[in-house]
């Protein structure tokens, strides 16, 4: 159900092109990174399948279905936590589900006890640092009904000790709680120690250059990132990327 | 506590002030249907309670009904002009155009359309309070974070929730800088409305005070509407205390 399929999607802003002929697809319950240079559309992607705006051209489609310029298709994670200041935690990891028009209390619950976050149910978000503010807003991305999740540098504000952090609990908790994940970063090593497969984007007008098939075993230890391996790959993205944004 | 610990700064100087004044009355041998002494003021505002008491009651449900219909027309203007953009374009600068007219002027003419009932005088009372409501609740909803509504958006929020999730709980606090400026206005709209000829009200006491010189009096209205509005406002805050829990402790007038 949860399967993404980019087709030729084609987007550009006041005649400047910022997405040319982009295809790209995920397979269910499968962990993608998008890798580009700043600037390269990235976000422009996650505003087409999010549905904030209509392609050009092309066609989004979620579990056969397209979903071009419809909104509430994907569940999302921004790069800020974007928690409500006046809800409580628990009431801020609901909302995803509030506005799809289902929530469970129960489930809402007993993930944050999962997460770590039990005992502040009834927080409000200034109360909590930025990785429980993080783990909040995934949570609340769980929660949603919607089968994919964007994740849009969702760790990039936070400090190396908490990132680090953040993405073995990341791959911790969608170990048990699988989904389709699309993710976006410009953060080489953290592309590769979460994703199944990585996709590297060129500059404007961004299309996909290269594709990388990541075969470490799951569940993945932190120490992968220091074998050979790991750097051979390393090498060869920062390769493609390079080429990528020189010419 | 902490009210007590910021408060006595103002307090004191309030208390010179007073002092200086019940100094300087007798020394330049004021008379007393010129300027009366505080002394002589808060003596007679102990001793007249039952001959003002009625009229005081009269200001104060004039007012706070007012100051409901007020606040209600002008959170729903608002609301109207934020949903509405073009609706908004075309009456944002009509309604600061309205705020020109003084209500002094206005008054008058309100009595000759409507008579000496209490219609022409809850207009007033809603012209003068709903315009900072309006004025401060259409900017709260304007001033939603930017991305806590691109997020709404991307969750698949329609315009209704994200109006009744996002904007209108985002601009709470300005609503309530709003109402706190409009339950002040309020009482000073309804003394107003009073002048224009009424059976009872602090307005009415004031102006047959003032024409028989009896200053003394005339302070004491003054003092009334003061304490009136105090109060107002006081009940405001609190309220705003008790919607208002979120916000970071101190938010706004921390640093005593």
């Amino acid at each position: 159900m949860a399967e993404l399929v980019i087709e030729q999607l084609t987007k550009s802003f006041d005649g400047a092109e910022v997405l040319k002929e982009l295809s790209l697809h995920i397979q269910e319950d499968e962990f993608v990174a998008v890798l580009g240079p700043s600037g390269s559309g990235k976000s422009t992607l996650f505003h087409l399948i999010g549905g904030l705006y209509e392609p050009d051209e092309g066609t989004i489609a979620l579990g056969g279905d397209k979903i071009n310029g419809q909104k509430g298709s994907v569940s999302y994670m921004p790069q800020s936590p974007s928690l409500l200041p006046w809800r409580s935690i628990l009431d801020n990891v609901l909302l995803g589900a509030e506005l799809a028009g289902h929530k469970d209390k129960e489930a809402a619950l007993q993930m944050m006890d999962k997460a770590g976050l039990s005992g502040y149910e009834r927080a409000y978000p200034h109360q909590l640092s930025g990785g429980m503010k993080q783990r909040a807003a995934f949570i609340r991305s769980l929660l949603s009904p919607q089968p994919l999740i964007l994740l849009d540098e969702p760790f990039s504000a936070l400090d190396e000790f908490t990132r680090s952090e953040m993405q073995k609990w990341l791959l911790d908790i969608w170990q048990s709680n699988k989904r389709s994940i699309l993710f976006v970063t410009h953060n080489i090593e953290e592309a590769l120690f979460l994703a199944d497969r990585i996709l590297v984007l060129s500059e404007k007008p961004a299309r996909v250059v290269a594709e990388f098939q990541v075969e470490f075993t799951r569940p993945r230890a932190e120490d992968i990132t220091l074998t050979e391996e790991f750097l051979q790959y390393k090498k060869d993205i920062y390769k493609v990327l390079k080429k990528g944004t020189g010419e | 506590m902490k009210m007590v610990e910021k408060g006595w700064r103002p307090v004191l100087v309030l208390i010179l002030l007073l002092i200086i004044w019940q100094v300087l009355v007798p020394l330049f041998e004021v008379p007393a249907w010129l300027l009366p002494t505080p002394g002589q003021i808060g003596l007679e505002a102990v001793n007249s309670w039952p001959n003002y008491s009625g009229h005081l009651l009269a200001t104060i449900r004039l007012s706070i009904l007012g100051f409901f219909i007020g606040s209600t027309v002008g959170l729903g203007v608002a609301m109207v002009l934020h949903l509405v953009p073009k609706l908004r374009e075309t009456f944002y600068p009509l309604l600061i155009l309205s705020q020109n007219i003084p209500i002094i002027v206005l008054a008058p003419l309100l009595v000759i359309w409507f008579g000496f009932g209490v219609v022409p005088k809850l207009i007033i009372i809603i012209l003068v309070c709903f315009f900072p409501i309006t004025i401060a609740a259409l900017d709260g909803f304007k001033q939603t974070s930017s991305e806590l509504l691109h997020y709404m958006k991307m969750a698949g929020a329609d315009r209704r929730q994200i109006f009744w999730k996002l904007e209108w709980p985002h601009a709470m606090p300005s609503i309530f800088s709003g109402l706190k400026i409009a339950a002040t206005y309020s009482v000073m709209g309804a003394v107003i409305s009073e002048w224009l000829g009424a059976q009872e009200g602090i307005g009415v006491y004031m102006t047959l005070a003032s024409s028989s010189f009896r200053t003394t009096q005339v302070f004491v209205a003054i003092l009334l509407i003061m304490c009136l509005s105090m109060l107002f406002f006081a009940a405001i805050v609190l309220l705003e205390k008790r919607v208002i829990r979120w916000k970071t402790s101190g938010g706004g007038d921390s640093n005593g």
